[in-house]
């Protein structure tokens, strides 16, 4: 990505989407095939295991956009997801990455 | 007591005692686990499809007819992708369904082994929910809880892909789960149903927008009698005929693409639009930003997701469309509105819906007119997808929620014959009539030999126009009259087709008297097929544009 592309990027408004699921072989295609079909990129993707491992917790980046809302209700439907918070872009679960992902 | 059995026992078990007594399929070698189990089960019976799209559509007839969930059963590979499409459709007109899918046994999984898809992930986007199976202990858990998600909320495809071994696979079983039934639903908030009422007390030129919500929560009753109560014109989509009798005073039929000219001239008028359990789906509303542009909107749907999705509300309530409207029904106001009904009536007179030939049985509505005449209520209809669908959707008479199968959503051609043989089988007291072209035949033409073999009530209406109508009137209206691959150069005698798969047939083409010979086709038991030649030139008026305000119809 050049200079002025990432700037503009940067420029857009995000979203950082905190989404508790169960934890289980298919909850991740689950997930981002609700952005994929709709052809709405997902920036960041971070995804761990929580507690006992039955749950995992999923970060998504996002670019705000009109259809964020309808995204969080679509994803909230899932039988696999258990809750999703939204944060703003600013939120240190990426931010603290960035040092791994220095071109 | 404890019992030692396989996973394909389990799986049949936990059929029984979900109380399924009828199940459709096709085996194949990575299901035939289930099957060997199924044929020793004496409390369900398995009904063979010719092809497993076919089953797929057979258990939908039977979902829709009776609003349980049913179930279809296919084998890996290209037995589950020949369900996809079936399922595809059950999506999109929320229809409960269990899909019981065979896979590779798991030690093959990934090896691109003999008959190997991935069927959960090509399930994934077309179905509620789904699930690969991994142990035969996780059966005891996954299968109740499939049939609860199908029915619960907004209902929907469930997809279970079990692989071989773990259908083989035996263990002890000492306790058994409860079967998987529907969860109740969020009751709507009290605020938001005083504020609705309130709406609809205020309001001057009110319309009740029913969707395919209020044939699913069997809430019709409730929404005639608010209707009633308010003096609500009412609208219905595609999926809610039915739901309010058509011949109703305050009935004002289909809105949409091919909806009514009154109806679609009424909702450019309303100030307040009362949608229930219905989704602004496009061919509903056309152009959106057009769409009854001076209306406040209550949205009432059990889907949190449908709420602003394509319109804003101004009121957005979710709950289950019959809790609702149970509790909006004691808090609105009675009203004459005899203003705004006389208005209606007026749109009524001067804009009717065109139905040309109402009473030559040789003409498309004349036929369908003629075919009412000779049933009753009890009837269910069927369609395909096509011309002879929304022909069928402007003129039978439906007035009975359920009495109405057809592919909505997905408009898939294909879902007709395999849908009506469903709906037979689990409600054999009714005539089934099954609306189709003669394209949309070929698609599950199959599905006839099973006709044939159950002996359903089945009354299939070719109505044959020797063109895949709805694509050459598209290119008639739109494409300059460039008629290309939408007229077949080849017929087949469907006539000598259908007695070749099994079942009766009559041509009213060559029937001296039409009328007689239909009469008898309907009321003789069992299946037949009923050929109608249809001139090519018809058209499905009127026709709001892809993409235009519904105001602007053709053919009004
Ligand atoms: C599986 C599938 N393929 C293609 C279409 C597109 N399509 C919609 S209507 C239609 C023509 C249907 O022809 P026919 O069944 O003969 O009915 P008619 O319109 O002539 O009444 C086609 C091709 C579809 N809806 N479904």
């Amino acid at each position: 990505m050049n200079a002025i592309h990432r700037e503009e990027q940067q420029a857009l408004a995000r979203a950082v989407l905190e989404i508790d699921v169960a934890n289980h072989p298919g909850v991740m295609s689950h997930v981002v095939g609700l952005f994929s079909r709709r052809a709405y990129n997902v920036e960041g993707i971070l995804c761990l295991p929580v507690g006992d491992g039955r749950q995992s917790r999923i970060w998504l980046l996002v670019n705000e956009d009109t259809r964020l809302a309808q995204m969080i209700r679509q994803v909230e439907k899932l039988e696999d997801v258990i809750a999703v918070r939204r944060h703003h872009a600013e939120h240190a679960v990426f931010t603290e990455l960035e040092d791994f992902f220095r071109p | 007591m404890t019992e030692t059995l396989s996973g394909a026992q389990i799986t049949v078990r936990l059929l029984e005692r979900q109380g399924i007594r009828l199940v459709t399929g096709y085996p194949g070698g990575a299901i035939l686990p289930i099957y060997d189990a199924l044929s020793q089960s004496t409390a369900i019976r398995h009904v063979l499809a010719r092809h497993e799209q076919g089953a797929g559509f057979i258990a939908q007839g039977m979902a829709r007819a009776t609003g349980e969930v049913a179930v279809c059963m296919a084998s890996s590979g290209p037995g589950a992708t020949n369900l996809l499409t079936a399922i595809a459709d059950a999506k999109l007109d929320s229809i409960p369904l269990v899909a019981i899918t065979g896979q590779v046994p798991k030690s093959m999984i990934g090896t691109d082994a003999f008959q190997e898809v991935d069927t959960y992930g090509l399930s994934i986007p077309i179905t509620k929910h789904n699930f690969l199976v991994s142990s035969t202990e996780e059966l005891l858990e996954v299968i109740p809880r499939a049939f609860e998600i199908a029915a619960s909320g907004r209902p929907g495809p469930v997809l279970i892909d079990i692989p071989k071994d773990v259908q083989s696979r035996a263990i002890d079983v000492d306790t058994w789960p409860a079967p998987g039934h529907a969860l109740p639903a969020p009751a709507a908030a009290a605020g938001q149903i005083a504020q609705a009422a309130a709406m609809i007390a205020d309001a001057q030129r009110p319309i009740l927008y029913l969707g395919g919500g209020v044939i699913h929560s069997g809430a019709s009753r409730l929404a005639v009698d608010l209707a009633e109560k308010a003096h609500l014109p009412t609208v219905s989509t595609l999926m809610a005929l039915g739901a309010l009798p058509v011949d109703h005073p305050l009935s004002i039929g289909m809105l949409g693409m091919h909806g009514a000219p009154y109806t679609n001239l009424a909702l450019d008028e309303c100030d307040l639009l009362i949608a229930v359990g219905a989704r602004f789906d496009d061919r509903a509303t056309g152009k959106v930003a057009a769409f009854c542009p001076q209306a406040k909107i209550i949205h009432i749907d059990i889907d949190p997701a449908e709420l602003d999705k394509i319109k804003t509300a101004h009121v957005g309530i979710v709950a289950d469309v019959g809790d609702a409207l149970a509790q909006l029904l004691p808090r609105v106001p009675e009203n004459a509105r005899e203003t705004w009904v006389d208005r209606i009536q007026a749109l009524k007179t001067a804009h009717p819906q065109p139905l040309p030939g109402l009473d030559n049985p040789r003409s498309h509505f004349g036929l369908i007119a003629a075919i009412a005449a000779c049933l009753d209520d009890e009837a269910a209809i069927a369609t395909d997808v096509g011309q002879h669908q929304m022909w069928a959707a402007q003129a039978y008479p439906l007035r009975r929620p359920r009495q109405w199968l057809t592919s909505g959503g997905l408009g898939t051609m294909g879902f007709g014959v395999p849908a009506a043989i469903g709906a037979a089988l689990a409600e054999p007291q009714r005539t089934v009539v099954c609306f189709t072209g003669d394209g949309s035949i070929l698609m599950n033409i199959q599905e006839l030999v099973t006709a044939a073999e159950q002996q359903v009530n089945i009354k299939i209406v070719l109505m044959n126009n020797a063109v895949l109508g709805l694509v050459h009137q598209q290119q008639t209206l739109f494409y300059g009259q460039r008629l290309f691959a939408s007229e077949f150069q080849a017929m087949p005698d469907f006539v000598g087709v259908a007695r070749a798969l099994g079942i009766g047939a009559v041509d009213l083409d060559q029937a001296s008297d039409p009328l007689a010979a239909l009469k008898d086709a309907l009321t003789r038991p069992g299946p037949c097929l009923i050929h109608a030649g249809i001139k090519a030139e018809e058209k499905v008026y009127p026709m709001v544009p892809p993409g235009a305000a519904n105001r602007d119809m053709i053919g009004a």
